[in-house]
């Protein structure tokens, strides 16, 4: 029953039945179930791939036939090999190099060793890192600036009628209203002969911020302000000092809706970030397609569908992962998370 | 100093004024008639409401919720508080807790003026108010630490927690969540929070309000038995008039808002300890029913229930 438990919790509803099947709760009930939870979205996953080969080919383009999903599968295969080709690449340059120096000391134990980092081309799968890591950042950002803004506002109304205009004019500004502004901010604020980080990097990770900071701030907000008026009584009457009331009642008490805000924030901010990428060229899953877009061959538009489906299930695992952590504070085990 | 006494002595007789002008066959005042002055002020009250009104600021000017509430409470005294909704019951009570600023009077306590929220006036609330992830034991724990820091040890800290909570029959779910136990063993958790902080006054607001009959009626049990160990001074709003009677040594009842304050104050004189089945029988505890209903359904009806009759 724990395993059952834990894989509600962690969202992994359609194995539960499995684990009946395996522990022998009844057959019958639990095949009908593992149809309806897996059987069921198999299907509609199979009438979509079926339909979308059926459009695929009455659609031609510049660059071609729009690709199925055959030959974007094909593509998919294509940029692992790239990628395990470029790592080979990358092992062979080290050792190499390694050699080349290990020689090099050989002959004159003073000699002063270069070693140099490998210049290859980012692959497939850096590209994906790089905007984990970019989107990350700005939702670390955004959090740690929205949370405490976010239980300020909630608990002094004064504070969230003067802050809430703001944040209303901020709310609905669109990623690419904020990137030329954060462009040039960060080229004139960020010099350094030594940067820890790409510009690019930090333009995109600010853009992220920027845009996911909002729903964060908001839920943060009304769950502070809807905490029950009583439990905040509670610590008063117990005279916790204001910092103890702000971290044992009401941060404690909102966390459930803080989270809901952080899954909004994550999600936006991982849209957000694609679209940053796609202008800011910083290396990422947007630049990825943009260059692609540009380059123009045959393979592009397949190769660009694999990452429009990356991008869906990155976004997904994200959203996931939100979710149960999400269901993890709940406080209440039999509300609903979808 | 000397001022003070002079305020409680000048708010003692008018009270007894009211008192005398009441007297229609219920005993209103505790105080002795034929004492001096002097020796009243002495056996003065543990508790005192005096001559409290609050005001609330509406976008129609102001709103008199309560207007001149007197009420004196003895140590280890049982006081219900009934009246109907709305009439200012919980204005009261948050007064006495520190919640609410009254705007003229104020509240005395030990001879001290209290005018914010402290552990001596601990509240148990309607709804529990357990903070929901913490268990059972956290919740209390949390009053406990924050009460007695640096006057018990940790081993005492933990002994007070798991007695007060063995008090009210909850030692079987220590580590259960809010969550995870019925409304009654939540409110009986609250009752151990509030025993817990070792309260000069313990105060509840309807604190059996939201439970079923069943479950009201064995908490009330609990109630008086805890009471009984405990003889802790108790003010509890309510709105049953049967649990007034059975638990109050006194029934303060309330007269409809706005401004509202005390009608009538009966002094309920039932043997202890008090069986709810052998009572049921009791002429006496007829009579104080029927005082009770009487002044809530004929003397202060409802005005809008009134008006539709």
């Amino acid at each position: 029953m724990k395993i059952i438990s834990f894989l509600e919790t962690t969202g992994f509803t359609w194995s539960v039945p499995m684990v009946k099947l395996a522990s022998g709760d009844n057959p019958r009930e639990q095949l009908q179930e593992l149809f309806s939870v897996l059987g069921l979205p198999l299907i509609a996953m199979v009438v979509f791939l079926v339909m979308w080969s059926g459009v695929a080919t009455q659609v031609n383009t510049s660059l071609g036939q729009l690709p199925g999903p055959a030959q974007v599968w094909q593509q998919a295969t294509t940029l692992y090999d790239e990628h395990v080709a470029e790592g080979e690449k990358e092992a062979a340059f080290y050792q190499r190099q390694e050699v080349r120096n290990a020689k090099k000391l050989e002959k004159n134990p003073d000699a002063t060793v270069k070693i140099r980092a490998y210049t290859g081309k980012p692959t497939y799968f850096d590209q994906i890192l790089t905007s984990l890591l970019t989107v990350f950042t700005g939702f670390f950002m955004a959090t740690i600036i929205a949370i405490p803004i976010g239980v300020a506002c909630g608990l002094s109304d004064r504070l969230y009628g003067a802050v809430s205009p703001l944040i209303q004019v901020f709310k609905p500004i669109s990623p690419l209203a904020w990137l030329p502004i954060v462009t040039m901010v960060v080229s004139a604020v960020y010099v350094s002969d030594d940067p820890m980080f790409e510009k690019a990097f930090i333009t995109s990770a600010i853009t992220v911020m920027l845009c996911s900071l909002w729903p964060t701030l908001i839920n943060t907000a009304v769950g502070v302000t809807s905490i029950d008026r009583d439990l905040m009584n509670v610590g008063r009457v117990i005279k916790l000092h204001w910092t103890a009331q702000v971290f044992k009642v009401a941060l404690p008490a909102a966390l459930p809706m803080i989270f809901t805000g952080l899954r909004i924030s994550l999600g936006i901010g991982w849209m957000v970030l694609i679209a940053a990428e796609m202008l800011a060229q910083n290396p990422g899953l947007g630049k990825f397609v943009w260059d692609e877009f540009q380059n123009g061959s045959s393979d592009s538009l397949g190769r660009i569908m694999v990452a429009v489906l990356t991008i869906g299930i990155i976004g997904f695992i994200l959203d996931w992962m939100m979710v149960t952590l999400q269901k993890m504070f709940s406080h209440d085990p039999n509300v609903s998370i979808r | 100093m000397n001022a003070l006494t002079n305020v409680v002595r000048q708010r003692l007789s008018r009270t007894e004024d009211k008192a005398i002008a009441q007297g229609d066959g219920i005993n209103a005042s505790p105080i002795n008639e034929e004492m001096t002055e002097e020796q009243q002020v002495n056996e003065r009250a543990y508790l005192e409401v005096s001559n409290t009104s609050i005001e609330f600021p509406t976008k129609q000017g102001p709103f008199k919720a309560l207007d001149d509430v007197n009420l004196k409470i003895l140590k280890g005294e049982f006081i219900s508080l009934i009246g109907h909704s709305g009439c200012g019951k919980s204005t009261v009570l948050n007064i006495i807790a520190g919640l609410l600023q009254a705007t003229e009077g104020g509240v005395i306590l030990e001879g001290r003026e209290v005018n914010e929220p402290g552990p001596d006036r601990a509240v148990v609330f309607q709804n529990h108010s357990l903070f929901p992830w913490l268990t059972v034991y956290q919740n209390v724990e949390l009053a406990v630490k924050q009460v007695f820091k640096g006057k018990k040890s940790k081993a005492e800290m933990v002994e007070w927690i798991e007695h007060n909570l063995e008090l009210v029959h909850m030692s079987h779910a220590l580590h259960k969540r809010p969550s995870e136990i019925s409304g009654g063993m939540k409110q009986r958790v609250g009752i151990a929070r509030a025993l817990a902080m070792q309260p000069k006054v313990l105060l509840m607001d309807e604190p059996f309000g939201a439970l079923d009959a069943l479950t009201r009626a064995h908490l009330q049990d609990s109630l008086m038995e805890i009471q009984k160990e405990t003889q802790n001074t108790v003010v509890m709003i309510t709105h049953d008039v049967d649990e007034a009677v059975l638990l109050s040594d006194r029934i303060v009842m309330m007269t409809n808002g706005p401004a509202a304050t005390i009608g009538e104050i009966l002094e309920v004189e039932l043997a202890r300890p008090r069986n709810r089945v052998e009572l049921a029988d009791d002429s006496q505890y007829n009579h104080y029913r029927a005082e009770v209903l009487k002044f809530l359904y004929e003397r202060q009806r409802k005005p809008d229930e009134s008006a539709a009759s």
